[in-house]
Protein backbone atom coordinates (compact mmCIF):
# COMPACT_ATOMS: atom_id res chain seq x y z
CA UNK A 1 0.00 0.00 0.00
CA UNK A 2 1.16 3.53 -0.75
CA UNK A 3 2.70 5.31 2.10
CA UNK A 4 1.52 9.18 2.70
CA UNK A 5 5.35 9.95 3.49
CA UNK A 6 6.30 7.89 0.17
CA UNK A 7 6.83 10.22 -3.09
CA UNK A 8 4.56 8.71 -5.95
CA UNK A 9 7.46 7.67 -8.58
CA UNK A 10 5.22 6.41 -11.17
CA UNK A 11 3.73 8.71 -14.00
CA UNK A 12 0.04 9.66 -14.94
CA UNK A 13 -1.71 7.34 -17.07
CA UNK A 14 -4.86 9.29 -17.54
CA UNK A 15 -5.70 12.79 -16.74
CA UNK A 16 -8.67 14.32 -16.74
CA UNK A 17 -9.59 17.83 -16.77
CA UNK A 18 -13.03 19.62 -16.07
CA UNK A 19 -14.65 17.06 -17.49
CA UNK A 20 -18.54 17.28 -18.65
CA UNK A 21 -21.11 14.94 -19.83
CA UNK A 22 -24.54 14.88 -20.29
CA UNK A 23 -26.91 12.33 -21.52
CA UNK A 24 -29.54 14.97 -22.92
CA UNK A 25 -30.67 17.15 -20.70
CA UNK A 26 -29.15 15.21 -17.71
CA UNK A 27 -26.06 16.46 -16.55
CA UNK A 28 -23.96 13.71 -14.87
CA UNK A 29 -20.26 14.58 -15.03
CA UNK A 30 -19.92 18.47 -13.54
CA UNK A 31 -16.18 19.66 -14.01
CA UNK A 32 -14.56 16.09 -12.69
CA UNK A 33 -10.75 16.86 -13.16
CA UNK A 34 -8.05 14.17 -11.61
CA UNK A 35 -5.22 12.43 -12.06
CA UNK A 36 -4.35 8.79 -12.41
CA UNK A 37 -1.18 6.64 -12.19
CA UNK A 38 0.25 4.38 -14.22
CA UNK A 39 0.55 0.67 -11.97
CA UNK A 40 -1.97 2.32 -9.28
CA UNK A 41 -4.91 0.65 -8.30
CA UNK A 42 -7.88 4.05 -8.41
CA UNK A 43 -11.01 3.36 -6.48
CA UNK A 44 -14.15 5.51 -7.27
CA UNK A 45 -16.71 5.96 -4.89
CA UNK A 46 -19.73 7.25 -4.28
CA UNK A 47 -23.73 7.03 -4.09
CA UNK A 48 -25.48 5.79 -6.79
CA UNK A 49 -26.17 8.48 -9.62
CA UNK A 50 -23.16 10.08 -9.07
CA UNK A 51 -21.26 9.67 -12.12
CA UNK A 52 -18.91 6.65 -11.08
CA UNK A 53 -19.83 4.07 -14.30
CA UNK A 54 -19.99 7.14 -16.69
CA UNK A 55 -16.68 8.42 -15.92
CA UNK A 56 -15.45 4.71 -16.89
CA UNK A 57 -17.14 4.80 -20.06
CA UNK A 58 -15.82 7.96 -20.85
CA UNK A 59 -12.07 6.48 -21.21
CA UNK A 60 -13.04 4.02 -23.62
CA UNK A 61 -15.73 5.94 -25.15
CA UNK A 62 -18.05 3.48 -25.07
CA UNK A 63 -21.11 5.60 -24.53
CA UNK A 64 -21.01 6.51 -27.59
CA UNK A 65 -23.32 3.67 -28.71
CA UNK A 66 -25.75 5.74 -26.83
CA UNK A 67 -27.44 8.60 -28.46
CA UNK A 68 -28.00 12.58 -27.15
CA UNK A 69 -24.05 12.09 -25.67
CA UNK A 70 -22.73 15.41 -25.07
CA UNK A 71 -18.93 15.05 -23.79
CA UNK A 72 -16.35 18.63 -23.06
CA UNK A 73 -13.43 19.29 -21.01
CA UNK A 74 -10.23 17.10 -21.78
CA UNK A 75 -9.43 13.25 -20.96
CA UNK A 76 -6.04 11.69 -21.72
CA UNK A 77 -4.02 8.62 -21.84
CA UNK A 78 0.11 8.85 -21.83
CA UNK A 79 -0.76 12.50 -22.73
CA UNK A 80 -3.07 12.14 -25.79
CA UNK A 81 -6.34 13.45 -25.89
CA UNK A 82 -8.88 10.05 -25.75
CA UNK A 83 -11.74 12.19 -27.86
CA UNK A 84 -9.46 15.01 -29.99
CA UNK A 85 -6.17 13.18 -30.49
CA UNK A 86 -7.02 11.26 -33.78
CA UNK A 87 -7.30 8.36 -31.83
CA UNK A 88 -8.61 5.11 -33.36
CA UNK A 89 -11.35 4.15 -30.92
CA UNK A 90 -10.85 0.17 -32.03
CA UNK A 91 -7.26 0.85 -30.31
CA UNK A 92 -8.37 3.01 -27.68
CA UNK A 93 -10.70 -0.34 -26.21
CA UNK A 94 -7.80 -2.35 -26.79
CA UNK A 95 -5.72 -0.22 -25.09
CA UNK A 96 -8.36 0.46 -22.40
CA UNK A 97 -10.10 -2.82 -21.36
CA UNK A 98 -13.54 -2.70 -19.34
CA UNK A 99 -14.95 -5.49 -16.85
CA UNK A 100 -18.63 -4.93 -15.79
CA UNK A 101 -20.78 -5.21 -13.06
CA UNK A 102 -22.84 -8.84 -14.20
CA UNK A 103 -20.26 -11.15 -15.85
CA UNK A 104 -20.84 -11.08 -19.93
CA UNK A 105 -19.05 -14.07 -21.21
CA UNK A 106 -19.76 -14.28 -24.75
CA UNK A 107 -22.28 -17.87 -25.49
CA UNK A 108 -19.26 -19.56 -26.73
CA UNK A 109 -16.42 -21.92 -25.35
CA UNK A 110 -13.86 -20.99 -22.42
CA UNK A 111 -10.84 -20.57 -25.35
CA UNK A 112 -13.29 -18.61 -27.85
CA UNK A 113 -14.08 -15.87 -25.37
CA UNK A 114 -10.69 -15.66 -24.81
CA UNK A 115 -9.06 -15.96 -28.46
CA UNK A 116 -12.09 -13.23 -29.59
CA UNK A 117 -10.46 -10.43 -28.80
CA UNK A 118 -6.61 -11.06 -30.71
CA UNK A 119 -8.66 -12.70 -33.34
CA UNK A 120 -10.21 -9.30 -33.89
CA UNK A 121 -6.71 -8.04 -34.08
CA UNK A 122 -5.64 -10.13 -36.57
CA UNK A 123 -3.86 -13.09 -34.79
CA UNK A 124 -4.80 -16.02 -36.71
CA UNK A 125 -1.71 -18.56 -36.16
CA UNK A 126 -3.35 -21.52 -33.76
CA UNK A 127 0.00 -22.01 -31.53
CA UNK A 128 -0.05 -18.19 -31.15
CA UNK A 129 -3.77 -18.01 -30.16
CA UNK A 130 -3.39 -21.02 -27.70
CA UNK A 131 -0.06 -19.31 -26.39
CA UNK A 132 -1.77 -15.83 -25.72
CA UNK A 133 -4.91 -17.70 -24.47
CA UNK A 134 -2.92 -19.54 -21.91
CA UNK A 135 -1.00 -16.88 -20.79
CA UNK A 136 -4.56 -14.83 -20.45
CA UNK A 137 -5.70 -17.27 -18.37
CA UNK A 138 -3.01 -17.67 -15.85
CA UNK A 139 -3.20 -13.86 -15.34
CA UNK A 140 -6.70 -14.46 -14.98
CA UNK A 141 -6.26 -16.98 -12.16
CA UNK A 142 -8.14 -19.16 -14.01
CA UNK A 143 -5.93 -21.63 -16.12
CA UNK A 144 -5.42 -24.61 -13.36
CA UNK A 145 -9.64 -24.58 -13.06
CA UNK A 146 -10.37 -24.33 -16.88
CA UNK A 147 -7.31 -26.11 -18.72
CA UNK A 148 -8.99 -29.50 -19.07
CA UNK A 149 -12.25 -27.95 -20.29
CA UNK A 150 -11.54 -25.35 -22.59
CA UNK A 151 -13.69 -26.30 -25.11
CA UNK A 152 -17.04 -26.49 -22.94
CA UNK A 153 -19.16 -23.33 -22.95
CA UNK A 154 -18.17 -20.38 -20.60
CA UNK A 155 -21.69 -19.88 -19.69
CA UNK A 156 -21.73 -23.57 -17.88
CA UNK A 157 -18.63 -21.66 -15.36
CA UNK A 158 -19.94 -20.21 -12.21
CA UNK A 159 -20.35 -16.35 -11.35
CA UNK A 160 -16.65 -15.88 -9.96
CA UNK A 161 -15.10 -17.85 -13.01
CA UNK A 162 -17.42 -16.15 -15.27
CA UNK A 163 -15.66 -13.07 -14.24
CA UNK A 164 -12.45 -13.83 -14.08
CA UNK A 165 -12.96 -15.41 -17.81
CA UNK A 166 -14.20 -11.52 -18.83
CA UNK A 167 -10.63 -9.97 -16.95
CA UNK A 168 -9.10 -13.03 -18.66
CA UNK A 169 -10.62 -11.95 -22.32
CA UNK A 170 -9.69 -8.23 -21.69
CA UNK A 171 -6.55 -8.88 -20.82
CA UNK A 172 -5.60 -10.77 -24.01
CA UNK A 173 -5.09 -8.21 -26.40
CA UNK A 174 -2.76 -6.39 -23.29
CA UNK A 175 -4.81 -4.04 -22.63
CA UNK A 176 -2.47 -0.46 -20.51
CA UNK A 177 -5.68 0.00 -18.44
CA UNK A 178 -8.17 -2.08 -16.93
CA UNK A 179 -11.64 -0.36 -15.92
CA UNK A 180 -13.58 -2.15 -13.40
CA UNK A 181 -17.47 -1.49 -13.15
CA UNK A 182 -18.29 -3.10 -9.90
CA UNK A 183 -16.63 -6.23 -11.01
CA UNK A 184 -17.53 -8.40 -7.20
CA UNK A 185 -21.18 -7.01 -6.70
CA UNK A 186 -22.54 -10.36 -8.48
CA UNK A 187 -19.88 -12.45 -6.78
CA UNK A 188 -19.36 -14.19 -3.35
CA UNK A 189 -16.35 -13.36 -0.66
CA UNK A 190 -14.47 -16.36 -1.94
CA UNK A 191 -14.92 -15.57 -5.24
CA UNK A 192 -14.37 -11.64 -4.91
CA UNK A 193 -11.32 -12.78 -2.66
CA UNK A 194 -9.96 -14.05 -5.88
CA UNK A 195 -10.49 -11.42 -7.86
CA UNK A 196 -9.14 -8.91 -5.61
CA UNK A 197 -5.63 -11.08 -5.29
CA UNK A 198 -6.26 -10.82 -8.96
CA UNK A 199 -6.42 -6.74 -9.13
CA UNK A 200 -2.92 -6.72 -6.87
CA UNK A 201 -0.99 -9.41 -8.98
CA UNK A 202 -2.32 -7.27 -12.24
CA UNK A 203 -1.57 -3.60 -10.92
CA UNK A 204 1.86 -4.80 -11.64
CA UNK A 205 1.92 -3.78 -15.11
CA UNK A 206 -1.82 -3.02 -15.54
CA UNK A 207 -3.42 0.42 -14.56
CA UNK A 208 -6.76 -0.33 -13.06
CA UNK A 209 -9.77 1.83 -12.23
CA UNK A 210 -12.79 0.04 -9.87
CA UNK A 211 -15.83 1.55 -9.47
CA UNK A 212 -17.08 -0.19 -6.18
CA UNK A 213 -19.71 -0.10 -3.86
CA UNK A 214 -18.36 -1.83 -1.03
CA UNK A 215 -16.22 0.71 1.36
CA UNK A 216 -14.18 -2.16 2.38
CA UNK A 217 -13.12 -3.49 -1.02
CA UNK A 218 -11.94 -0.25 -1.89
CA UNK A 219 -9.81 0.07 1.39
CA UNK A 220 -8.52 -3.39 0.23
CA UNK A 221 -7.22 -3.01 -3.16
CA UNK A 222 -6.61 0.38 -3.84
CA UNK A 223 -3.79 2.67 -3.90
CA UNK A 224 -6.17 5.86 -4.23
CA UNK A 225 -9.66 6.45 -3.62
CA UNK A 226 -11.90 8.99 -5.22
CA UNK A 227 -15.22 9.98 -4.26
CA UNK A 228 -17.93 11.47 -6.49
CA UNK A 229 -21.15 13.08 -5.87
CA UNK A 230 -23.77 14.70 -8.15
CA UNK A 231 -21.06 14.24 -11.23
CA UNK A 232 -18.20 16.01 -8.91
CA UNK A 233 -15.35 14.84 -7.42
CA UNK A 234 -15.70 15.78 -3.61
CA UNK A 235 -12.07 14.18 -2.53
CA UNK A 236 -8.93 12.02 -3.94
CA UNK A 237 -6.43 10.97 -2.02
CA UNK A 238 -4.23 7.90 -1.24
CA UNK A 239 -6.55 5.10 -0.11
CA UNK A 240 -4.76 5.12 3.68
CA UNK A 241 -5.33 9.01 3.81
CA UNK A 242 -9.02 8.39 2.64
CA UNK A 243 -9.90 5.70 5.39
CA UNK A 244 -8.22 7.09 8.25
CA UNK A 245 -7.90 11.03 7.79
CA UNK A 246 -9.65 12.05 5.40
CA UNK A 247 -10.03 16.27 4.58
CA UNK A 248 -13.47 16.64 3.61
CA UNK A 249 -16.56 16.60 5.96
CA UNK A 250 -18.57 14.80 3.29
CA UNK A 251 -15.81 11.74 2.31
CA UNK A 252 -16.05 11.05 6.54
CA UNK A 253 -20.01 10.77 6.40
CA UNK A 254 -20.08 8.78 3.29
CA UNK A 255 -17.50 6.26 3.94
CA UNK A 256 -18.56 5.82 7.84
CA UNK A 257 -22.85 5.11 6.51
CA UNK A 258 -23.92 8.63 7.97
CA UNK A 259 -23.88 10.26 4.01
CA UNK A 260 -27.46 11.96 3.95
CA UNK B 1 -29.63 6.98 16.69
CA UNK B 2 -28.12 4.72 14.30
CA UNK B 3 -27.07 1.07 16.16
CA UNK B 4 -23.28 1.99 15.37
CA UNK B 5 -23.49 5.49 16.95
CA UNK B 6 -25.29 3.65 20.10
CA UNK B 7 -22.38 0.86 20.20
CA UNK B 8 -19.68 3.81 19.77
CA UNK B 9 -21.43 5.60 22.56
CA UNK B 10 -21.64 2.91 24.88
CA UNK B 11 -17.63 2.59 24.83
CA UNK B 12 -17.12 6.25 25.25
CA UNK B 13 -19.34 6.08 28.58
CA UNK B 14 -17.87 2.78 29.38
CA UNK B 15 -14.21 4.49 29.26
CA UNK B 16 -15.84 7.51 31.01
CA UNK B 17 -16.83 5.08 34.51
CA UNK B 18 -13.37 3.89 34.05
CA UNK B 19 -12.17 7.53 33.91
CA UNK B 20 -14.28 7.99 37.00
CA UNK B 21 -12.90 4.90 39.08
CA UNK B 22 -9.40 6.15 38.27
CA UNK B 23 -10.15 9.68 39.47
CA UNK B 24 -11.75 8.00 42.84
CA UNK B 25 -8.95 5.94 43.16
CA UNK B 26 -6.03 8.84 43.03
CA UNK B 27 -8.38 10.95 46.01
CA UNK B 28 -8.73 8.07 47.88
CA UNK B 29 -4.97 6.98 47.82
CA UNK B 30 -4.30 11.08 48.23
CA UNK B 31 -6.12 10.70 51.32
CA UNK B 32 -4.90 7.60 52.08
CA UNK B 33 -1.68 9.07 52.80
CA UNK B 34 -2.85 12.47 54.31
CA UNK B 35 -4.61 10.57 56.78
CA UNK B 36 -2.28 7.63 57.16
CA UNK B 37 -5.37 5.59 56.43
CA UNK B 38 -4.97 1.83 56.21
CA UNK B 39 -8.69 1.88 55.83
CA UNK B 40 -8.25 4.08 52.54
CA UNK B 41 -5.50 2.41 51.15
CA UNK B 42 -7.67 -0.77 51.12
CA UNK B 43 -10.48 0.76 49.77
CA UNK B 44 -8.43 1.62 46.68
CA UNK B 45 -7.36 -1.89 46.17
CA UNK B 46 -10.92 -3.13 45.74
CA UNK B 47 -11.33 -0.08 43.57
CA UNK B 48 -9.10 -1.77 41.38
CA UNK B 49 -10.43 -4.96 40.98
CA UNK B 50 -13.29 -3.15 38.90
CA UNK B 51 -10.91 -1.33 37.04
CA UNK B 52 -9.62 -4.24 36.07
CA UNK B 53 -13.19 -6.03 35.08
CA UNK B 54 -13.88 -2.73 32.50
CA UNK B 55 -10.60 -3.28 31.01
CA UNK B 56 -11.59 -6.64 30.23
CA UNK B 57 -15.07 -5.29 28.73
CA UNK B 58 -14.10 -2.49 26.88
CA UNK B 59 -11.48 -4.73 25.62
CA UNK B 60 -14.26 -7.49 24.11
CA UNK B 61 -16.07 -3.92 22.81
CA UNK B 62 -13.33 -2.31 20.83
CA UNK B 63 -12.37 -5.93 19.42
CA UNK B 64 -16.04 -6.49 18.48
CA UNK B 65 -16.77 -2.84 16.76
CA UNK B 66 -13.57 -3.34 14.54
CA UNK B 67 -14.15 -7.14 13.55
CA UNK B 68 -18.33 -6.04 12.91
CA UNK B 69 -18.32 -3.06 12.18
CA UNK B 70 -14.98 -2.30 10.24
CA UNK B 71 -15.04 1.32 10.78
CA UNK B 72 -12.94 3.91 8.97
CA UNK B 73 -12.14 7.93 10.03
CA UNK B 74 -12.54 9.53 13.34
CA UNK B 75 -15.00 6.02 14.36
CA UNK B 76 -11.79 3.72 13.35
CA UNK B 77 -9.60 6.21 15.37
CA UNK B 78 -11.76 6.65 18.19
CA UNK B 79 -11.98 2.75 18.75
CA UNK B 80 -8.16 2.04 18.11
CA UNK B 81 -7.53 4.91 20.40
CA UNK B 82 -9.84 3.66 22.78
CA UNK B 83 -8.00 0.00 22.51
CA UNK B 84 -4.85 2.55 23.86
CA UNK B 85 -6.86 4.52 26.21
CA UNK B 86 -8.77 1.82 28.11
CA UNK B 87 -4.87 0.06 29.52
CA UNK B 88 -3.95 3.78 30.39
CA UNK B 89 -6.43 3.89 32.91
CA UNK B 90 -5.98 0.20 34.62
CA UNK B 91 -2.39 1.03 34.71
CA UNK B 92 -3.04 4.08 36.84
CA UNK B 93 -5.01 1.88 38.68
CA UNK B 94 -1.90 -0.18 39.24
CA UNK B 95 0.00 2.85 40.60
CA UNK B 96 -2.49 4.20 42.91
CA UNK B 97 -2.43 0.92 44.61
CA UNK B 98 1.55 0.92 44.50
CA UNK B 99 1.34 4.19 45.87
CA UNK B 100 -2.23 3.46 48.63
CA UNK B 101 -0.44 0.18 50.34
CA UNK B 102 3.03 2.65 51.44
CA UNK B 103 0.39 5.02 53.18
CA UNK B 104 1.16 3.71 56.73
CA UNK B 105 4.99 3.00 55.99
CA UNK B 106 6.17 6.65 55.32
CA UNK B 107 5.61 8.28 58.32
CA UNK B 108 6.15 10.15 60.06
CA UNK B 109 7.01 12.56 57.65
CA UNK B 110 10.36 13.47 56.37
CA UNK B 111 9.66 15.45 53.43
CA UNK B 112 9.16 19.24 53.66
CA UNK B 113 6.50 21.56 52.58
CA UNK B 114 4.47 19.29 50.97
CA UNK B 115 5.96 18.67 48.12
CA UNK B 116 4.32 15.13 47.95
CA UNK B 117 0.95 16.44 48.24
CA UNK B 118 1.65 18.89 45.49
CA UNK B 119 3.06 16.32 43.27
CA UNK B 120 -0.41 14.15 44.04
CA UNK B 121 -2.40 17.55 43.16
CA UNK B 122 -0.61 18.26 39.86
CA UNK B 123 -0.84 14.17 38.52
CA UNK B 124 -4.73 14.29 40.20
CA UNK B 125 -5.53 17.53 37.90
CA UNK B 126 -3.55 16.37 34.94
CA UNK B 127 -6.08 12.76 34.97
CA UNK B 128 -8.73 15.10 35.53
CA UNK B 129 -8.13 17.37 32.44
CA UNK B 130 -6.80 14.70 30.09
CA UNK B 131 -10.42 12.62 30.83
CA UNK B 132 -12.39 15.98 30.58
CA UNK B 133 -10.50 16.66 26.77
CA UNK B 134 -11.36 12.99 25.92
CA UNK B 135 -15.59 13.61 27.10
CA UNK B 136 -15.56 17.53 25.65
CA UNK B 137 -12.93 16.69 22.16
CA UNK B 138 -10.98 19.30 23.58
CA UNK B 139 -7.26 19.17 21.63
CA UNK B 140 -6.57 22.71 23.41
CA UNK B 141 -6.96 20.88 26.61
CA UNK B 142 -5.71 17.89 25.71
CA UNK B 143 -2.39 20.11 24.68
CA UNK B 144 -2.41 21.86 28.04
CA UNK B 145 -1.88 18.04 30.12
CA UNK B 146 0.96 17.03 27.45
CA UNK B 147 2.99 20.78 28.52
CA UNK B 148 1.65 19.91 32.04
CA UNK B 149 4.15 16.68 31.98
CA UNK B 150 7.12 18.72 32.19
CA UNK B 151 6.48 20.73 35.73
CA UNK B 152 5.26 16.97 37.35
CA UNK B 153 8.88 15.66 36.30
CA UNK B 154 10.45 19.03 37.58
CA UNK B 155 8.66 18.46 40.62
CA UNK B 156 9.57 14.70 40.60
CA UNK B 157 12.91 15.35 40.37
CA UNK B 158 12.95 18.12 43.11
CA UNK B 159 12.01 15.54 45.68
CA UNK B 160 14.01 12.51 44.10
CA UNK B 161 16.80 14.83 45.15
CA UNK B 162 15.71 15.52 48.05
CA UNK B 163 15.45 12.20 49.34
CA UNK B 164 18.81 11.34 48.34
CA UNK B 165 19.99 14.25 50.55
CA UNK B 166 17.66 12.61 53.41
CA UNK B 167 19.24 9.28 52.59
CA UNK B 168 23.15 10.67 53.28
CA UNK B 169 22.40 12.47 55.91
CA UNK B 170 20.20 10.38 58.12
CA UNK B 171 21.06 6.49 57.81
CA UNK B 172 17.30 6.07 59.69
CA UNK B 173 15.16 7.52 56.91
CA UNK B 174 16.62 5.11 54.72
CA UNK B 175 13.53 3.10 54.71
CA UNK B 176 10.94 5.57 54.65
CA UNK B 177 12.65 7.42 51.86
CA UNK B 178 13.08 3.91 49.82
CA UNK B 179 9.21 3.75 50.36
CA UNK B 180 8.74 7.32 49.29
CA UNK B 181 10.82 6.97 46.20
CA UNK B 182 8.61 4.22 45.29
CA UNK B 183 5.70 6.56 45.93
CA UNK B 184 6.94 9.38 43.68
CA UNK B 185 7.59 7.37 40.83
CA UNK B 186 4.18 5.67 40.81
CA UNK B 187 2.82 9.36 40.89
CA UNK B 188 5.29 10.72 38.04
CA UNK B 189 4.11 7.29 35.97
CA UNK B 190 0.13 8.04 36.39
CA UNK B 191 1.11 11.79 35.14
CA UNK B 192 2.43 10.00 32.60
CA UNK B 193 -0.46 8.05 31.44
CA UNK B 194 -2.77 11.23 31.29
CA UNK B 195 -0.17 12.69 28.96
CA UNK B 196 -0.61 9.24 26.92
CA UNK B 197 -4.16 9.45 27.01
CA UNK B 198 -3.71 13.46 25.83
CA UNK B 199 -2.08 12.38 23.27
CA UNK B 200 -4.85 9.46 22.12
CA UNK B 201 -7.34 12.41 22.67
CA UNK B 202 -4.85 14.90 19.99
CA UNK B 203 -4.92 11.65 17.41
CA UNK B 204 -8.58 11.34 17.55
CA UNK B 205 -9.13 14.64 17.09
CA UNK B 206 -6.78 15.76 14.41
CA UNK B 207 -5.98 12.28 13.34
CA UNK B 208 -2.38 13.01 13.50
CA UNK B 209 0.33 10.82 16.32
CA UNK B 210 1.03 13.36 18.77
CA UNK B 211 3.83 10.91 20.20
CA UNK B 212 7.59 11.31 19.61
CA UNK B 213 7.06 14.40 17.33
CA UNK B 214 10.86 14.07 17.19
CA UNK B 215 10.49 11.29 14.33
CA UNK B 216 8.45 12.93 12.73
CA UNK B 217 9.43 15.32 10.84
CA UNK B 218 7.25 17.77 8.86
CA UNK B 219 4.55 15.67 10.07
CA UNK B 220 4.98 17.05 13.50
CA UNK B 221 4.18 20.94 12.09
Amino acid sequence: MLNPKTPETKPVKLSVKDMHFSYGEKKVLDGLSLDIHAERVTAIIGPSGCGKSTFLKCFNRIHEVASEVKVGGDMQIDGIDIYRGGIDVVDLRRRIGMVFQKPNPFPKSIYENVAYGPRLFGVKDRAALDELVEDALRKAALWDEVKDRLKESATGMSGGQQQRLCIARALAVSPEVLLMDEPCSALDPIATAKIEELIIELKEHLTIVIVTHNMQQAARVSDYTALFWLGRLVEMDLTERIFTTPRERMTEDYITGRFG
Amino acid sequence: MRQFDTELKELREGIMTMAGIAEDMIDLTIQAHSERSASKAEQVMQQDRLLDEWELRLDQVCIDLLALRAPAATDLRRIASSLKIVPELERIGDHCCNIARRATYVHPPILSSGSLERLGQETRAMVRQSVDAFVGNDAGLARMVIQADDSVDELYGSIYRELLRLMMSDPLCIERASHLILVIKNWERIADQATNIAEEVLFILEGRSAKHTYLQGDAAE
